[in-house]
């Protein structure tokens, strides 16, 4: 490690031991694991590009950043309004990775139905969460799971008893400051789910227009025997953003996980979503739209790992990209010796819509089971050009057809998606985005006052 | 209303129209027959723009304007509006939404403003009922994972919303049942009007026992040889067109 990074790992490191002082004992778990994330992190330094996996995502700006850590959670409630997803749902709030109690809704859970902040948790029973936490992501994982690990000490805490059905969707909401200093947060979220229980939650990325921080997120997400859980995570931080999110999912026999990666925000943003397939017809869903502009930089990885027999995996992610805007996407499906009769489908489809815009697509699969159905493929291009002759051909101009298309093409995403507010809001955010000054928007509102009739 | 006049095409450097003339006014109804490999479908794609068709010769003029020197769009928006034999599926973008920007794009070029949502509203669904299908149709993806029939009578609906001054319709019966002909027959003789042309591209008489048309043309090879009125498309049904092309051969 040369002086310059050597530097940057001090600065966060000194910033982790600034924040410690001063704090009270806590238990030897947790001390133990923080001690370990820090070495960890500081023997990896942030990861350069000579790495694979992340040949493609340069994490400069993230290790020259100098980031301090937020210590109160004020935030306009006019703008939280507005920033707030408008629907009927349970609601935990961090703001720069503090819990905001003021913008949070838990009165109405069902019972057996745990939702709490991790400060709360740990406060209220620590080895309770010591079993589960670091159990998926563990510091090896990655310089930045190792990171979060050094700084753990907020997030979300979701625990369903076995049976437990939450009808309303619980948001998981991150909200991000604009302020003089850059702040830094590294939330936990940990979800147990029990057997045959069911939840849908949605995570929230957003934040005031000129905000720049850092959320260095890890998420381990434990699935019982038939659980069913449906995870949105909508990215729509602030263009200045920097994302990072390490999220495992370990499912039981029978479970299904669905994933919507959906991302419109944020700058440089890289998920690594990592399920674990253990028991007999558990079940791993990963959906993923990205619409990036300007030089925003998205970068997913996801892997699905079989490890048992008759087990399913499905993917489809779909890139839009346009002006200099980068895309990454690396999907990787292993099938164990003797995990026979499994399912992985994986498909990743890309639009270019400038010169500039760059995709780096990777689809791959590692099989060591004979008896299996899988495929994969990616594909990279323009629209279909007897689509915009035949729009042309009702009169649309070559623009808006063109426009259409792409609209046409996230949607393909956004059919699977089952919360209509989400689907709309972000085909909104889309046809909004494209490039082309076409009022699409007026079309996808008029969709939706039919669908309401 | 179209005038085109002496038509040579070249598709892939072989001449698929040969010199093809071809009169229709306001109000009327003309049906092109004729063998596969004649052309027929060649005349609609080339007044439509369709790309990979060469004009070598000769020319096509709607209400006075140059049809080949307009966009493909601007030939829409002027009125003439072409029926697809293969309807192209669009996945991922809703009928409503091709719907709304062809209507106003058409009123933009008339100088309208966008249409008001309610009014639009109630037009589609006017339009939709007429064709008997159902609203949920307006969502669904244009054409995809529709049966024949389905494309085809959204095919109509589009013309009954845009309301083209000629509607060329190519081989709009083809994969159809009785049923679903007899829709497709209804909704297209609710386009006939004073000021409106249609012109009917098929290979079969039988649409025309629903759409009777006015003129009858027979194009064989590039050309039209015949043409006369509905009693001509009834006996090329008996006959063949055999008969016609030894008739213009002697």
């Amino acid at each position: 490690m040369n002086d310059a990074v050597q530097s940057d790992v001090q600065r966060f490191l000194d910033r982790l031991s600034e924040h410690r002082a001063g704090r009270g004992a806590e238990p030897t778990w947790i001390a133990a694991r923080r001690q370990a994330g820090a070495a960890r992190f500081e023997a990896l330094g942030f990861p350069h590009r000579r790495v694979e996996a992340w040949k493609y995502t340069d994490v400069r700006a993230i290790a020259r950043g100098d980031f301090a850590l937020a210590t109160e959670a004020e935030f306009s409630p006019a703008t939280a309004a507005r920033l707030t997803l408008p629907m009927e749902a349970h609601r935990l709030t961090f703001v720069d990775g503090v819990f905001a109690p003021a913008l949070s809704r838990l009165d109405d859970l069902p019972a057996g139905a745990q939702l709490v902040p991790l400060s709360a948790a740990l406060a209220e029973n620590h080895e309770a969460v010591g079993g589960p936490l670091g159990r998926l992501t563990g510091v090896e994982f990655s310089s930045f799971a190792a990171l979060n690990t050094a700084f753990m000490e907020e997030g979300a805490v979701l625990r369903l008893a076995p049976g437990t059905v939450v009808e309303k969707p619980i948001i998981l909401q991150f909200l991000s400051r604009a302020g003089e200093q850059a702040v830094m947060s590294h939330p936990r979220i940990l979800i147990e789910a029990g057997g045959r229980s069911e939840a849908t939650v949605i995570e929230h990325h957003v934040g005031e227009e000129q905000a720049a921080n850092f959320t260095n997120l890890v998420e381990e997400i434990i699935l019982d025997r038939g659980a069913i859980l449906t995870h949105y995570k909508l990215q729509e931080a602030p263009l200045a953003d920097l994302h990072v999110a390490s999220i495992h999912i370990e499912q039981a026999r029978d479970s299904r996980y669905t994933s919507f990666n959906l991302n419109l925000g944020g700058g440089l943003v890289r998920n690594d979503l990592v399920a674990e397939l253990n028991g007999q017809g558990a079940e791993a869903n990963f959906n993923g739209l990205f619409y990036g502009q300007g030089r925003q930089h998205v970068d997913n990885h996801t892997l699905v790992n079989h490890n048992a027999p008759r087990t399913f995996s499905n993917e489809n992610y779909k890139g839009i990209l346009d002006d200099r805007a980068h895309g990454v996407f690396n999907g990787k499906v292993i099938v164990k010796r003797d995990s026979q009769q499994i399912e992985g489908f994986q498909s990743n489809a890309n639009l270019l819509l400038s010169d500039r815009a760059e995709i780096d697509t990777k689809p791959e699969l590692e099989i060591y089971a004979d008896d299996v159905k899988c495929s994969h493929g990616s594909t990279t291009g323009q629209l279909d050009e007897e689509a915009v002759f035949a729009l042309r051909t009702r009169g649309i101009d070559e623009q808006t057809a063109r426009g259409l298309l792409t609209l046409a093409f996230a949607g393909e995403v956004l059919e699977q998606v089952d919360l209509d507010a989400i689907a709309e809001r972000v085909e909104l955010a889309v046809a909004g985005k494209l490039p082309e000054r076409f009022n699409l928007a007026g079309l996808v509102e008029t969709a939706a006052a039919l669908n309401e009739e | 209303m179209l005038e085109v006049k002496d038509l040579h095409v070249t598709v892939e450097g072989s001449e698929i129209l040969k010199g093809l003339t071809l009169t229709i006014n306001a109000g009327e109804v003309h049906a092109i027959m004729g063998p596969n490999g004649a052309g027929k479908s060649t005349l609609s794609a080339v007044i439509a723009g369709k790309d990979g068709y060469e004009v070598t010769k000769g020319s096509i003029t709607f209400e006075g304007q140059d049809v080949l020197e307009m966009e493909i769009e601007e030939r829409a928006r002027a009125g003439l509006l072409l029926g697809f034999q293969y309807p192209v599926e669009i996945p991922g973008v809703k009928n409503i939404y091709l719907l709304k920007a062809a209507l106003n794009a058409q009123r933009e070029a008339q100088g309208l403003g966008e249409i008001p949502a309610p009014e639009f509203m109630k037009l589609i669904k006017e339009k939709v009922a007429s064709m008997k299908m159902d609203t949920s149709f307006l969502q669904r993806a244009v054409n995809e994972g529709f049966s024949g029939g389905e494309k085809k009578r959204n095919e109509i609906l589009q013309m009954l919303v845009l309301q083209p001054k000629l509607a060329m319709l190519d081989e709009i019966d083809s994969g159809l049942d009785i049923d679903a002909m007899k829709v497709v027959a209804d909704g297209v003789n609710s386009l006939r009007a004073e000021d409106r042309a249609i012109l009917l591209v098929t290979h079969y008489q039988r649409l025309l026992d629903y759409i009777v048309p006015d003129r009858v043309h027979v194009l064989v090879d590039g050309r039209i040889v015949k043409s006369g009125d509905a009693e001509l498309a009834r006996e090329l049904e008996s006959r063949g067109y055999d008969w016609v092309q030894e008739e213009t051969a002697a």
